[in-house]
């Protein structure tokens, strides 16, 4: 048997969330943690959370498991439940919705803040902008990003500064774009980084590597940042 | 781009070198009196006076006197923008922030001072 505490709210019904505990027989088989909730959902359809794809790729279904951000689709029992316990909160430092659903605004907010999306003054040619393998290269593990939040809600500086400090999802974004060789609006881009918030709040903690489903590096991402911020203030 | 007056440069990479050079700074003048107190194992006030004769002696604790107040400062700022905010106080934030940078401004200053008046005061 296995013991599922899951963080449940309704606005409107509940005046604070609580802790549901329920006790579920997997049949001793090494479940993902999405297929929990489908099963508990299947006795209790009040259950709320997101999900959609089911194989690690829309990004929908982050949560916190056992204390650590993650998807839940393609998150294994054996690899979070400890004593045959399994807590499911929702993400950390966002405004909870209703039970594991989160209010993601600002995290869109700070994403779309870094301008994700290619910027070139140069005339458009007539069939495609033409990049050499090595310049294609530099966006690898940057482009997989999936905008889960699973890294920017485990990071203590977004938590502190949801507002202001643009979150290791969102710089991963702003490099992928700094890095690109299509794009011809660096300067203007780091321009808008150089403040004591947007990038500088990262004090190095790098929850956020530990946590990425996708297995990508924002910190690196962020080093680079710095890096070009400083070549160009010096 | 986010905007603040009271940071210590008000761009952050500024901050951030500063932050980056004062340590490197207040470490070599550490490991410097840890050398020195080890030569000198029972130090007396004549040995001490004559080290802060020297002139050189005088303006590299000045500089690690000027690194530890950005160095303060950068940091005294980083923590009251991370835990003195609306988030954490409510509506009373922004006014305990700015006393608080105000209080440790002064602070630093008067240590500044202080300090500089300690070497080369009579
Ligand atoms: S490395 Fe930076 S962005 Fe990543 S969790 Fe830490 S502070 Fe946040
Ligand atoms: S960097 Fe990783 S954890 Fe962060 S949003 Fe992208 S896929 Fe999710």
């Amino acid at each position: 048997m296995l013991t599922v505490s899951i963080y449940r709210y309704n606005p409107e019904t509940d005046a604070e969330p609580y802790m549901q505990d329920v006790q579920l027989d997997t049949g001793g088989k090494d479940l993902m943690v999405l297929d929990v909730l489908e099963l508990l959902k299947a006795k209790d359809e009040t259950i709320a959370y997101r999900r959609s794809c089911r194989e690690g790729v829309c990004g929908s279904d982050g949560m916190n498991m056992n204390g650590k951000n993650g998807l839940a689709c393609i998150t294994p029992l054996s690899e979070t439940v400890k004593n045959n316990k399994l807590v499911l909160r929702p993400l950390p430092g966002l405004p909870v919705v209703r039970d594991l659903v989160v209010d993601m605004a600002i995290f869109y907010k700070q994403y779309e803040k870094v301008k994700p999306y290619l910027l070139n003054d140069s005339p458009a040619p007539a069939i495609e902008r033409l990049q050499t393998p090595e310049e294609r290269e530099k966006l690898d593990g940057l482009y997989e990003c999936i905008l889960c939040a699973c890294c920017s809600t485990a990071c203590p500086s977004f938590w502190w500064n949801p507002d202001k400090f643009i979150g290791p999802s969102g710089l991963l974004q702003a490099y992928r774009f700094l890095a690109d060789s299509r794009d011809t609006a660096t300067q203007e881009r780091l321009a808008e980084l150089d403040d004591p918030f947007s990038v500088f709040r990262c004090r190095g903690i790098m929850n956020c590597v530990a946590v990425c489903p996708k297995g990508l590096n924002p910190t690196r991402a962020i080093g680079h940042i710095r890096e070009m911020l400083l070549h160009r203030g010096t | 781009m986010v905007t603040n007056v009271t940071s210590f440069g008000r761009s952050g990479l500024s901050d951030w070198v500063v932050q980056r050079v004062s340590a490197v700074i207040l470490a070599l003048y550490t490991l410097f009196l840890v050398f020195w107190f080890a030569q000198h194992p029972q130090v007396q006030y004549e040995q001490w006076s004559e080290l802060f004769k020297c002139t050189s002696m005088r303006i590299f604790s000045l500089l690690a006197l000027f690194s530890l107040i950005a160095h303060a400062w950068v940091g005294v700022w980083t923590i009251t923008t991370d835990y003195l905010t609306p988030l954490s106080l409510g509506k009373y934030a922004t006014a305990v922030r700015f006393l608080v940078q105000c209080a440790c401004t002064i602070a630093l200053f008067v240590y500044l001072v202080w300090g500089i008046d300690i070497l080369w005061g009579n």
